[in-house]
């Protein structure tokens, strides 16, 4: 599974533009032998289930990251460009990314500290101000490389440090897609969707859709979620802590997990002496929020690899809550029939 | 009908938790409709049978509440809200948790200015001295109401929660009234109102029907200095012409007015600019839904003490119940 992991975060798929990744998850379920279907917005569609069970159960994974589209090119050939999902503006002066279909190398610019006027050092950087320069001399030079609408993803490679740590990009959400190809490879006992969704990032767009062709009755969202651990944060406004298991969401902004399926994983981590945590924030959403109110409703949970500098070129996520995280899925779902099964669908 | 009011309103029912307030209608209404069961997210679905048009009238059991996040070292809980709660009403307010204990809520004194009152600067004392002790009976996940008692005054009822238990005591007393219906009406107890209209349109998926309504409560323009809006209490139920989320079906909206006209039936306009009910979510489902509401005007929303005026209710229910007696 880390393998899988660090192969996904080195492959770009910005919202919109995630065919590579698909790729690289096809070949892999078409190795396992298991019968799959690409929707027309990009979803990937797994039949991972067998027969049986009263329920249909759909698991959720993003395959898209955020990054930045182009949007204009200036007559001295620098690239202006827009965001494509949630940024922190700050954290992109300096960084390398790579550029359409080719490639290209390019970095992210805004004028050196010798320039700036006191006001512009003392604020912090605004998006419309930066632009990725990709050393062309003018617009014709840059024309020849790039053209408007080409994405750019951030260039990270992984790389482990401390005791089981991995810095990479776009942990938000190969990590949910790296476990879910994992549960893939299980033989469920009741009918099972993996959808690996596209356009997560710009507004649960993907899973929409594929909520409404898989039709779920129960629904297990795989995310990669954030984690405040860090100085500054006082205790309540921590969201989760790294290294101390995966994080089930009571609720967010999107979504309110169904409490028999909370109740069942809680005490699934419980049985199986698991480590798990809350997140303790109610913000932010995922891809519950839409397949919750899909169709007559679907009961929700999502449960987290909690991952520090989210949306950032060097997020970091601890490889023991990913592996905690497969494992309480995997042990939570296989029980699933004792809770659902004896339940009529209208109580 | 103040002792229903009484009952729903008091009875436990955050979003996203509605199995108590859930069991209370049920029992209200059980043996009077030919059809009521629960759905996957939760909402209570009541069927008188007819051959004539599908009706579908929502009212949202969910009330707005706090959920607990996380349990400090010395025993205090600090919390999010659940739906539209101000942090001001919150201030010094009771609220109690599912297993019945409760907390109160409080700031951190370093606060300067009611304006930095934000939820991430109060916390929700039970008593307890130690996390370990409060865990004994909240844990982060666990959601909490505000209490305070329903009372019936100068023509007025205030209570908690009002919003919308009053329009499902609205439902109840029409199902109660209702003997034979010729078209098929659908009485929807919805869940998660408060927190997104999640309840109201996979209920309308299912379910179909030919024309929703739905039945909640609405702002008024008639206190102190307050926004101008010309909505009053006590000048009857409000047929809605938009708000932030639907403009009202024609068939829908002129169908009330006519009614309320010829039936004469006190009623007022209700042109709101922010903020939403069930028909938000309703309208837009499947292939659309002609979807309107009835709302009753509602003083202090989201806090404590709700009021409504009684005679606004009975003009509600009488409207409504033309409605779902008329032909289309």
């Amino acid at each position: 599974m880390i393998q899988t992991l660090i192969d996904l975060t080195r492959i770009d798929g910005v919202s919109g533009n995630e065919e590579q990744v698909r790729k690289y998850i096809k070949e892999r379920v078409e190795k396992y032998g298991l019968e799959y279907m690409t929707d027309t917005i990009g979803n990937l569609i797994v039949k991972a289930g067998g027969k049986g069970g009263n329920f249909k159960v759909m698991l959720a994974a993003h395959m898209d990251e955020v990054g930045l589209i182009v949007n204009h090119i200036t007559d001295d050939g620098k690239l202006k460009f827009a965001a494509v999902g949630g940024f922190d503006a700050r954290i992109l002066t300096g960084q390398h990314v790579r550029i359409g279909d080719a490639k290209i190398p390019g970095v992210i610019g805004y004028k050196s500290i010798h320039l700036q006027e006191k006001k512009e050092r003392e604020s912090a950087v605004k998006l419309k101000d930066l632009y990725i320069d990709i050393g062309a001399k003018d617009r014709e030079d840059a024309e020849k490389y790039i053209k408007l609408g080409d994405y750019a993803a951030f260039s990270s490679e992984p790389v482990f440090f401390g005791k089981d740590r991995l810095k990479a990009k776009a942990l938000d959400d190969r990590a949910g897609c790296a476990v879910l190809l994992e549960l893939v490879k299980e033989k469920w006992p009741f009918e099972l969707y993996a959808c690996f969704t596209v356009q997560e990032e710009i507004g649960l767009r993907g899973a929409t859709v594929a909520a409404k062709r898989v039709a779920p009755d129960i629904a297990v969202v795989l995310e990669g979620t954030t984690c405040a651990d860090v100085p500054e944060v006082s205790g309540h406004e921590i969201s989760t802590k790294m290294g101390k298991g995966p994080a089930l969401t009571f609720m967010d902004r999107t979504a309110i997990a169904d409490s028999t399926l909370l109740r069942h994983f809680e005490s699934t981590v419980k049985n199986e002496s698991i480590p798990f945590q809350w997140k303790q924030t109610v913000s932010g959403g995922n891809d519950a929020g839409k397949i919750q109110v899909s169709g007559s409703g679907v009961r929700v949970l999502a449960v987290s690899v909690p991952c520090r500098y989210i949306h950032s070129p060097v997020s970091v996520l601890d490889i023991n809550d990913l592996e905690n995280t497969k494992e309480l899925v995997k042990k939570a779902l296989l029980t699933l029939p004792l809770v659902f099964d004896g339940r009529q669908k209208n109580d | 009908m103040i002792e229903l009011v009484r009952e729903l309103a008091g009875t436990y029912g955050p979003s996203g938790r509605e199995d108590e307030i859930r069991d209370v209608i049920r029992k209200n209404i059980s043996g009077k409709v030919d059809e009521l069961y629960t759905d996957t997210l939760g909402n209570l679905i009541a069927v008188k049978k007819g051959n004539g048009k599908r009706i579908m009238l929502a009212a949202h059991m969910d009330e707005i509440g706090v959920v607990a996040t996380y349990i400090e070292e010395n025993g205090f809980i600090r919390f999010s809200n659940i739906g539209g709660v101000s942090p001001v009403f919150s201030l010094g307010q009771r609220v109690r948790f599912a297993n019945g204990v409760c907390g109160c809520v409080c700031y951190e004194e370093k606060l300067k200015e009611l304006k930095d009152l934000k939820f991430p600067r109060m916390f929700i004392d039970i008593g307890t001295n130690s996390r370990e002790e409060t865990m004994e009976y909240v844990s982060p996940g666990d959601i909490a109401v505000f209490e305070a008692d329903t009372i019936e005054q100068n023509g007025k009822y205030i209570s908690k929660a009002l919003d919308d238990r009053i329009g499902c005591a609205v439902l109840i007393d029409l199902i109660r009234q209702i003997k034979e219906v010729k078209n098929e009406v659908v009485f929807v107890f919805t869940v998660q109102e408060e927190v997104g209209l999640r309840g109201a349109g996979t209920a309308a998926y299912a379910l179909m029907p030919d024309l929703a309504i739905a039945v909640d409560v609405t702002n008024t323009g008639d206190t102190p200095r307050c926004n101008p809006l010309s909505i009053e209490l006590g000048k009857g139920a409000a047929v809605m012409i938009k708000d932030g989320r639907t403009i009202s079906h024609p068939l829908v909206k002129n169908k009330l007015i006519d009614l309320a006209k010829r039936f004469d039936i006190q009623y007022q306009l209700e042109v709101i600019e922010k903020g939403g009910n069930d028909a938000g979510s309703i309208h837009t489902t499947a292939g659309g839904i002609p979807s309107g509401a009835v709302s009753i005007p509602c003083r202090y929303m989201h806090s404590p003490c709700e009021m409504v005026d009684i005679g606004d209710v009975k003009s509600a229910v009488n409207l409504l119940k033309a409605f779902i007696l008329s032909e289309f």
